[in-house]
C-alpha cells in the first residue's frame, strides 16, 4: 500500500493525538468499532497519487494543512443570525413554507431555532451522538462502511462526532423531502468528520436533500461519511448539493445496501465553488430485484478539482442500476470519474447501465473519465459509455444562424447537456432550483 | 438586396460552387432548382455562413455590406435566415427560449430594446397561428423528436418570427403534407412584402404554384446555367434538367 506516512503530513499526527483524547473519554456503544477504525487508517495512512484509486486526485494539499480538530459542541446566537441570513438568501427559492422539513448544522451542531424537524409518526430522527444506544442504531451502524480498504472511510469511522440517524419505520412513508443543511461557519483552518445514517425498513419512503451553505476564512476539510440501510421494497431518493466557498475541501463516501425490490437513487450535485471534493458512492445489491440509480452532475470552474468515484455491487439475481454522470469543465478546473461495476457470480440478469460524458468548456479545463466493469455471470446486459468532447458544432451553427452569439449559444447548450440529468430530480422544487442555479452560472461565463 | 458574383466555394477541398452569379432584389422571390448534388444547399450554407465552406472567389453583399466577412450570427442579424433542409434536433434547449434569445440579440444588435415578456408572447401567438404551428411544441426542445414536417413548419414558425431580409428555404416543401404545404406557402406569402426577398430551393413545381416566383433558376454542378419566368419550372417538371445539363 502507498500511502503519505506521518512524516509528510502532520495532520497524520495532530490526529492520532486527538483519537487518544477522544477515545479516552468515549463510553458509548461505538468504542470498539472507533478502536478498529484507527488501527485500520493507521495501517492505510493518506493515500498517494500512485494509490491506483487517487491518480488522479493529489489530496497533498488537503492533507499538509493544519486545521483545528476540536469538534463544536455549541453555537452562539451570531452564528445563529448568520446561519439564518445565510439560508434566506440561498434557499429563498428552493422549498415553500411547508413543502419540507429542516434540519440545520452549524459546524455539525444541530440548530434547533432554524430547524423544522420531521415530526412524522414512524420517522425517527436524531444527532448521532444521541443514537448510539438505540436499537435501531446499532443493528447497522458500522456495518455498511468499508473501512478496510478506505483511509478517509477508516478515519471518520475512527473520530467522527457529528451527524444525523434518521430512521424509517415499516411502511411509513415521508413524503415531505428533508432538507439538511450543513452550515460551516469559521475564521479558521477547521477539519470536521460528520456522519450520517439512514435506516428505512421495509416499504418506507424517505426523500432527503444535503446541502452546504458556508462562509469560511480559511480551509475547511469535511471528511464525511454515511451509511444506507434499505430493507425490501424501500425507497429512497438521496440528493446532495454540494455548492458551497471556495475554502471547504470536501472528501466523503457514501456506501448504501439494499434488500430486494429496493430502490435507491442518488443524485451528486457539484457546482462551481468547493476547492476539492472527492465524492466516493458505493451501492450493494445485496438481493434480488434491486434498482438503483446514480446521477451525478459536475459544473466546475476556477481552480476546482472535483472528482467521483463510484462502485455498483451486482451480488444477486436481476437487479438493474443504472448511472448517468455528466459533466461541464470550464476554466482551470479539473474533474475525474471513475466509475466500477462488479457484477459478482450469482448475480445472474443483472442489467448494469453506466454512462458519463463530458464537455471541456476551456482549453485549460481537464478530464479523467474511466469506466471499469468486472463481470463474473454470463448471462447479464452491461453496457457503458464514456464521452470527452466539445460542444456539437452542427447545433451550435444552428443557434448562430439565428442570430444567437457564440457565447450564448454555447451557454444554451451547456444548460441543454446538464439539464438532461437536472431533470431526473423528482422534487420539482429542487429541480427548478438547481436549474437556476446552472443556468446564473453559466450566464456569469 | 443580394448581389452573388462569381462565387467560387469549396468543401473539404473539393470544389463545389464554380462561378455562381445572382441578383435578388427586395420584394422578389427567385426558385432554385437542379439536380441532387448540384450545390443548392451549400449555397445556402455559404450565404449562410457554415464553417467547413472555404469561399475561393467571388463576393455576396447584402445591401451593400460584405457577409462574407461576417460571422454567422451577424449574417442573421443582417437579415440572413435560412430554413434547414435538415433542421437539427437540441434536446435540452427550448424551442421559446431559444427564439426569445435569438430574437433579443438580434434586436440588441439593430440597437432596438428587447420585446417585454408580453409583447414576446403576443408576437409568438400571432405567428403561431401565422403558420399553423401547434403551441404543444412551441415549449417542446428545439425539434427534438419533431416529425420531418413539424421540424419544417418550426422553421417557417422561426422565420415568421424573425422577419428576416433575406430568407432562403431549403427544400421546405420536401416532406410537408399537401395542408403542411398549403398553410406554409399562406404563411410565407403574407410574409411577403416590399422589403423583404426570398429564395426557395425546392424540386418541385407544386410549391410555386402556391407561392409563385419571380424568377426560376437552374443551378447544376455549381452555377445557374439557366434563368427564367416561373413557366421555367413548368417545363422543368416536364423535361427533366438532362436538356439543360448535355450541350
Ligand atoms: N462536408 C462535405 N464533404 C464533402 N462533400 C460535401 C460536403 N457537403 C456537401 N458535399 C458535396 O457537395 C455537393 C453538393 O451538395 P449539396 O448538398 O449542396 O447539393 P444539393 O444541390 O443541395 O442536393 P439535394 O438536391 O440532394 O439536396 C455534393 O456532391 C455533396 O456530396
Ligand atoms: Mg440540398
Amino acid at each position: 500500500m502507498t500511502s503519505i506516512k506521518q512524516l509528510e503530513s502532520p495532520l497524520f499526527e495532530s490526529l492520532a493525538a486527538q483519537y487518544d483524547m477522544l477515545i479516552l473519554q468515549n463510553q458509548d456503544s461505538t468504542k470498539a468499532y472507533r478502536t478498529e477504525a484507527m488501527e485500520a487508517f493507521r495501517k492505510l495512512g493518506f493515500p498517494s497519487i500512485k494509490n491506483e484509486e487517487w491518480r488522479f486526485t493529489n489530496i497533498l494539499p488537503v492533507v499538509k494543512t493544519s486545521y483545528e480538530l476540536t469538534a463544536a459542541t455549541t453555537i452562539d446566537a451570531e452564528q445563529i443570525n448568520k446561519a439564518k441570513a445565510l439560508i434566506e438568501n440561498t434557499y429563498r427559492n428552493l422549498f415553500a413554507e411547508d413543502e419540507a422539513d429542516r434540519v440545520v448544522l452549524i459546524n455539525g451542531v444541530i440548530a434547533d431555532s432554524l430547524s423544522k424537524l420531521p415530526e412524522q409518526k414512524g420517522l425517527h430522527f436524531s444527532e448521532i451522538k444521541e443514537a448510539t444506544e438505540q436499537a435501531g442504531f446499532q443493528d447497522h451502524f458500522g456495518k455498511i462502511l468499508n473501512i478496510k480498504d478506505n483511509a478517509f472511510a477508516a478515519l471518520n469511522s475512527a473520530m467522527f462526532q457529528d451527524g444525523v440517524f434518521i430512521a424509517v419505520e415499516k411502511n411509513v412513508v415521508v413524503e415531505k423531502p428533508i432538507h439538511v443543511i450543513k452550515v460551516i461557519l469559521s475564521g479558521q483552518a477547521m477539519m470536521q468528520q460528520s456522519r450520517d445514517l439512514f435506516v428505512l425498513d421495509q416499504n418506507a419512503e424517505l426523500n432527503v436533500v444535503e446541502s452546504y451553505l458556508t462562509d469560511i476564512a480559511q480551509p475547511v476539510f469535511l471528511n464525511a461519511a454515511a451509511e444506507v440501510v434499505l430493507a425490501e421494497n424501500a425507497k429512497f431518493n438521496h440528493y446532495d448539493l454540494q455548492k458551497a466557498d471556495a475554502h471547504l475541501r470536501i472528501i466523503q463516501r457514501t456506501e448504501a445496501a439494499q434488500q430486494k425490490h429496493s430502490n435507491y437513487s442518488n443524485y451528486t450535485f457539484t457546482l462551481p465553488g468547493a476547492g476539492f471534493v472527492r465524492n466516493n458512492l458505493a451501492l450493494h445489491l445485496n438481493d434480488v430485484d434491486i434498482e438503483s440509480h446514480l446521477y451525478g452532475l459536475y459544473l466546475t470552474a476556477d481552480s476546482q478539482l472535483v472528482d467521483n468515484h463510484t462502485e455498483v455491487h451486482h451480488k444477486m439475481p436481476r437487479g438493474e442500476s443504472n448511472q448517468l454522470y455528466k459533466g461541464i469543465i470550464m476554466d482551470k478546473s479539473k474533474a475525474v470519474f471513475n466509475g466500477k461495476i462488479f457484477v459478482y457470480e450469482d448475480a445472474q440478469k443483472t442489467n448494469a447501465f453506466q454512462q458519463s460524458n463530458n464537455v471541456l468548456f476551456s482549453e485549460q479545463a481537464t478530464v479523467n473519465a474511466k469506466p471499469q466493469l468486472e463481470i463474473f455471470a454470463d448471462d447479464v446486459k452491461c453496457s457503458h459509455g464514456t464521452t470527452i468532447g466539445q460542444l456539437n458544432k452542427e447545433a451550435l451553427f444552428y443557434l448562430k444562424s439565428r442570430g444567437i452569439g457564440e457565447n450564448q449559444a454555447k451557454q444554451l447548450m451547456v444548460k441543454a447537456f446538464a439539464f438532461d440529468v437536472a431533470e431526473k430530480i423528482k422534487i420539482p422544487a429542487l429541480k427548478n432550483y438547481v436549474e437556476t442555479l446552472i443556468e446564473a452560472e453559466m450566464e456569469n461565463r | 438586396m443580394l448581389s452573388i458574383k462569381n462565387l467560387h466555394a469549396s468543401v473539404e477541398d473539393k470544389e463545389i460552387l464554380k462561378g455562381l452569379n445572382l441578383e435578388v432584389k427586395a420584394g422578389e422571390v427567385h426558385a432554385i432548382m437542379g439536380p441532387n448534388g448540384a450545390g443548392k444547399s451549400s449555397l445556402a450554407s455559404v450565404l449562410a455562413g457554415r464553417e467547413n465552406y472555404e469561399v475561393t472567389e467571388g463576393t455576396v453583399t447584402l445591401d451593400g455590406t460584405d457577409i462574407l466577412e461576417l460571422a454567422p450570427e451577424d449574417r442573421a442579424r443582417e437579415g440572413v435566415f435560412l430554413a434547414f433542409q435538415y433542421p437539427i434536433e437540441i434536446p435540452g434547449v427550448s424551442n421559446i427560449n431559444f427564439l426569445k434569445t435569438a430574437m433579443n440579440e438580434i434586436r440588441t444588435y439593430r440597437g432596438e430594446a428587447p420585446l417585454t415578456a408580453k409583447e414576446f408572447l403576443q408576437r409568438s401567438r400571432e405567428k403561431q397561428e401565422l403558420v399553423e404551428f401547434d403551441a404543444k411544441l412551441v415549449n417542446r426542445s428545439l425539434n427534438e423528436g419533431f416529425s420531418g414536417g413539424e421540424k419544417k413548419r418550426n422553421e417557417i414558425f422561426q422565420l415568421a418570427m424573425l422577419e428576416p431580409k433575406l430568407a432562403i428555404l431549403d427544400e421546405t416543401d420536401s416532406g410537408l403534407d399537401i395542408d403542411a404545404l398549403r398553410i406554409v406557402s399562406r404563411g410565407v406569402n403574407k410574409l411577403r412584402s416590399e422589403n423583404n426577398a426570398f429564395i426557395l430551393i425546392t424540386h418541385y413545381q407544386r410549391l410555386l404554384d402556391y407561392i409563385v416566383p419571380d424568377f426560376v433558376h437552374v443551378l447544376a454542378d455549381g452555377k445557374i446555367i439557366k434563368t427564367g419566368g416561373k413557366e421555367l419550372a413548368l417545363e422543368l417538371e416536364e423535361k427533366g434538367y438532362d436538356w439543360l445539363t448535355k450541350n
